[in-house]
């Protein structure tokens, strides 16, 4: 059996564990499953030649012969950072669901909500290491299902609206993608040699007319701008985080965003490159979009829970934006970003999740909205009042730990945030100089509403209200420790995670041109 | 390729002769028993359809026209009848026990449903329109008395007297379609008509056309002649329900691809009628239709009653994408269609029929379906996955089923001169949109089932037996598209193309 089978397999076979196992085991066999897939991952790591650009530990067998479809697995330098990436917070993912029955007031429902998990986790891989189009269609959808009923299940007070939601949208994406999977396979080559195979058809180069290639471009961007997400698509995004218990925030924040950037990466710039320089565009006029309106939608949050889900709209911009770009610096940065905001988003929804656990509210101010007042169990005189303040004398470790993943994210130098962005801006300045001005402003706003979220969170008096809060827990620990000491290690070593994609990047054709285009 | 008399056929038609012989001697059992002998008529109806569908798979699949070109019995017919079959294999394992039928009169119910079962066969087989004809009518008739087999349920009542009413209309226009064929082409042969009406006038073609496909898109309740399958799915006892929305579909495509294929397919006939222009309309039309009118059902059988009409619109994309290129891959992919779609729909009506019964849920409404996880974990389970099933979500079966559909479609339309001149991808694009839409239908039941705590929790207990037959369903639902696939399906057609079968000379 080779490696890569095994990352999605272990997770299935550990779902068929937890559902025979007695119900508390379930968490215990979880964590060996996802310590397991962890630890293949980073042998996959080790087997991996950073040089070599092509997909790598290519596993492929026939499956369904006549219209070649096959199981076709590989790593490339793509993936491999997203497997790192997706290894690590499944792991996170499980320590931060140890109590999730107790948490979620759904005691007894441990099992099915760790086979889920694992599932998702089986999902998330497999899409990673996908190299057929069918296959990758289907680890994409895979996703679907348990993420559904760990929203719906497990969420919060709108939970069921949250997950269909969720659903719908992205289910409404995948039906231009299922339809571009198949008119490309049609456009590859002669009855006799069509392919679904993602190598292939990046090497074939197609030489179809542009406005096919445009149509096939269309047709993947709806599929994956509705996962990323990209603005007008992102409304499903703030609902799914808000209801979502914690380490469903982190899982969605920190791999599967991610889904929808590798297959813009995958399909839009390694096969379809040649679509035309208006689409291009297009794509870095929305990438900018979503840096600036997420910023400024972060900035007007009173939930927490929100803003981080709104700071995420944001980020994913400058992984936009870098792929739009299509430089080697824009496509690093790009996946550089991905994995940053991956290890980022996690710590501020665990850390969003530390409160809400200890206060059962979230709001940095109280909203006036009756509904959500009622909702949250909240008194109504309280409305419109600060909802927290001063929690770092009461909270210091917790206030601690905070500040790593809030100026990570802001782009503070020394933490990988700062790399992903200014790698992802430097690539975009040689073909957007004006929309990267412009985005760079989406920085400063990112600054500014962490910042003022610490002010009013963090600092100032104490509100009695919160006096004897406990402050954060040792599992709590266990989670936020490791990724803070990724985010640290990432920010003063970028070449760790760079020189993983480095060679694929320099490999991709597109490039080539642009490299030529900018020399002239 | 011959033609031949009534004597030489016989040979290949020992399925059909064995199923017509066994419904009598049901009726015979059933008759000298009294009405006291259901068990053996249950029992001799279930052998009886068991043997049928042993003769009909092994029988070869012969490319001669039978009884002087009235049936045939190809590989075509041959997988239709195996479909069919099976569905009739298990609606007669449920409503062995089911408490819907009063014993008295079970084996009439029985032999209804084996002869229904013939007429369909009939359907399948048939190469010429009167035969087709009366397989429709014995298929009907026989349908008509089982949808209205709960006498004293008001609601059963008026299935029956709709589904009469409704049928009759249709087939009476279909008549009056078939004898315009006649004047205009001198035969209700259908592998000899097409060639025959392309040189008739086109309008005069096209009228007849139209008429005929009231009498065929009743039988597969396609928009617009599908107003009575709600009402019909709902009134009726639940194993006819779940009969009719599988087998009675079946049949009716059977017949429709035989008549697009060996009548219509011609490039000089559609060159006359544009039919898969047509057809591409009333399937988007069909799907829409049926998936918007299944939002905000309460009631699960209604709600899988319009899903099946959609289902049915799905279906029609594989019809229309034979117009095409690559046709036999097109009928293949319907047929894969069926195949994943008797077990997904027949397991979703047979869970709905067991939880049902007054012991356990005793209502069909979603509202009682609320937090039944916790009451029956299995029956919520296994509903599930039909219904995900029934959306089209990898890896289950329908999945695969509808992947193959809108590529052969895609592969149609994209060859150089597309379907009849048409590209359907836009087809494509609305059938996709369509099952994005069904998801949140079908959800609204798992949501009641697996979110939702319901009021009553107290266990609802699953017969053992019962069970085990809905893990046969939910395996191959699972399953299908990692054991097989269309390209198999495909290898089992082996029909010779319609062209060459419509040169044989009439005697």
């Amino acid at each position: 059996m080779d490696l890569l089978t095994l990352l999605w397999l272990v997770p299935i076979i550990g779902m068929a564990l937890v559902l025979l196992a007695p119900r508390l085991l379930g968490r215990v066999v979880s964590l060996i499953a996802t310590l397991a897939t962890l630890v293949i991952s980073v042998l996959v790591w080790q087997q991996f030649s950073t040089t070599e650009g092509g997909t790598q530990l290519i596993t492929r067998v026939g499956w369904i012969e006549q219209f070649s479809i096959q199981y076709h697995v590989g790593v490339d330098g793509l993936s491999m950072a997203l497997i790192l990436l997706t290894g690590v917070i499944a792991v996170i993912g499980v320590i931060a669901s140890w109590n999730i029955g107790a948490e979620t007031h759904r005691e007894g429902t441990e099992k099915a909500y760790f086979a889920m998990y694992l599932l998702l986790v089986a999902g998330m891989y497999g899409f990673f290491v996908a190299q057929d189009l069918i296959l990758f269609y289907v680890f994409f959808e895979l996703t679907l299902l348990p993420m559904y009923f760990l929203i719906g299940v497990w969420g919060g007070p709108r939970r069921e609206y949250a997950a269909i939601k969720f659903f719908l949208y992205t289910l409404f994406g995948s039906v231009f993608m299922l339809v571009a999977i198949l008119a490309l396979y049609f456009q590859s080559g002669p009855e006799s040699a069509r392919t679904f195979s993602i190598p292939e058809l990046a090497e074939r180069g197609l030489g179809l007319p542009v406005t096919v290639v445009n149509w096939l471009w269309i047709g993947f961007y709806l599929g994956f701008a509705i996962k990323v997400p990209i603005f007008p698509f992102h409304t499903w995004l703030p609902d799914a985080h808000v209801e979502a218990p914690t380490p469903i925030s982190v899982i969605l924040a920190g791999v599967l965003l991610k889904m929808g950037t590798y297959g813009l990466v995958r399909m839009n710039v390694q096969v379809l490159g040649g679509a035309s320089e208006k689409l291009w565009t297009f794509l870095a006029v929305v990438a900018v979009v979503n840096i600036v309106y997420g910023s400024f939608c972060a900035m007007a949050q009173k939930d927490l829970k929100k803003l981080v889900a709104y700071s995420s709209v944001g980020h994913m911009g400058f992984v936009l934006l870098g792929i739009a770009a299509r430089t080697p610096e824009g496509l690093n940065g790009a996946v550089f970003q991905m994995v940053s905001h991956g290890l980022l988003s996690g710590m501020l929804f665990l850390i969003v999740g530390v409160i809400y656990n200890r206060a059962h509210h979230r709001y940095i101010v109280y909203p006036d909205d009756p509904e959500l007042l009622r909702l949250y169990h909240i008194d109504p005189s309280k409305a419109g009042k600060p909802g927290f303040g001063g929690l770092a004398t009461t909270m210091p470790v917790y206030t601690g730990i905070m500040t790593v993943a809030f100026f990570g994210s802001l782009g503070l130098p020394g933490m990988s945030g700062f790399i992903g962005e200014a790698l992802a801006l430097m690539g975009a300045w040689r073909v957007y100089p004006v929309l990267t001005i412009i985005s760079a402003i989406g920085i400063l706003l990112g600054a500014a509403y962490f910042l003022w979220t610490i002010q009013r969170m963090f600092l100032g008096d104490e509100n009695p209200e919160w006096e004897g809060l406990p402050d954060i827990n040792g599992r709590e620990l266990l989670a936020l420790v490791p990724l803070a000491i990724l985010v640290v290690v990432l920010g003063v070593l970028p070449w760790i995670a760079t020189n993983l994609s480095a060679a694929t990047v320099d490999g991709l054709q597109v490039v080539e041109t642009m490299r030529s285009l900018a020399k002239l | 390729m011959n033609m031949l008399g009534n004597l030489d056929s016989i040979q290949y038609y020992v399925g059909d002769t064995l199923l017509l012989g066994l419904a009598l001697l049901v009726v015979v059992i059933d008759l000298v028993g009294r009405g006291r002998a259901h068990g053996v008529t249950g029992v001799a109806s279930l052998l009886s359809i068991a043997a049928v569908l042993t003769v009909v798979g092994v029988s070869p699949a012969v490319g001669d026209r039978l009884f002087y070109g009235m049936v045939r019995a190809d590989s075509l017919a041959r997988a239709f009848k195996l479909i069919i079959g099976a569905c009739a294999l298990l609606t007669l394992l449920v409503s062995l026990r089911t408490a819907e039928v009063s014993t008295r009169l079970r084996g009439e119910f029985f032999a209804l449903i084996l002869f229904a079962t013939y007429g369909m066969f009939l359907m399948v087989s048939a190469s010429n329109l009167l035969a087709a004809y009366l397989g429709i009518e014995m298929a009907s008739i026989s349908s008509y008395i089982l949808a209205g087999f709960l006498a004293r349920r008001t609601r059963s009542s008026e299935a029956a007297f709709k589904y009469v009413i409704y049928g009759s209309v249709a087939s009476g226009v279909m008549l009056f379609g078939i004898s315009l064929v006649f004047g205009m082409a001198g035969t209700v042969d259908i592998a000899v008509m097409g060639e025959r009406l392309a040189a008739a006038p086109p309008i005069g073609v096209a009228l007849a056309l139209v008429l005929m496909f009231a009498g065929l898109g009743y039988k597969i309740a396609s928009v617009p002649f599908h107003m009575w399958s709600p009402d019909v799915y709902e009134g009726s006892p639940l194993p006819v329900t779940a009969f009719l929305s599988v087998a009675s579909k079946a049949a009716g495509f059977g017949l429709v691809l035989r008549f697009f294929r060996d009548g219509m397919g011609s490039p000089a006939a559609m060159a006359t009628v544009d039919w898969p222009l047509l057809l591409a309309l009333v399937s988007a039309v069909t799907m829409t239709v049926g998936n918007l009118a299944a939002f905000g059902q309460t009631n699960v059988k209604r709600l899988l009653a319009y899903s099946s009409i959609a289902h049915g619109g799905y279906l029609l994309m594989g019809v229309v994408a034979m117009g095409g290129a690559r046709g036999s891959e097109s009928q293949a992919a319907v047929l894969f269609y069926f195949l994943a779609y008797l077990f997904m729909n027949l397991g979703a009506f047979y869970v709905v029929l067991h939880l049902a019964a007054p012991g356990r849920l005793g209502s069909e409404e979603i509202s009682a379906y609320r937090g039944l996880i916790r009451r029956s974990p299995l029956a919520a389970i296994l509903m599930s996955m039909f219904l995900f099933s029934l959306i089209g979500l990898p890896p289950f079966a329908g999945f695969w089923g509808k992947l193959y559909l809108f590529k052969t479609v895609i592969d149609a339309s994209l060859t150089s001169g597309g379907v009849n001149g048409h590209s359907f991808v836009w087809l494509v694009l609305l059938g996709l949109l369509n099952s994005a839409i069904s998801l949140y239908y079908y959800f609204s039941v798992v949501k009641a089932m697996l979110l939702d705590d319901g009021d009553d929790t107290s266990r609802v207990a699953v017969n053992p037996l019962y069970a085990a037959l809905l893990i046969v369903l939910m395996l191959p639902t699972l399953l299908l598209g990692f054991l097989t696939d269309v390209s198999v399906v495909e290898d089992q057609l082996t029909d010779a193309p319609a062209a060459s079968v419509a040169k044989t000379p009439v005697p």
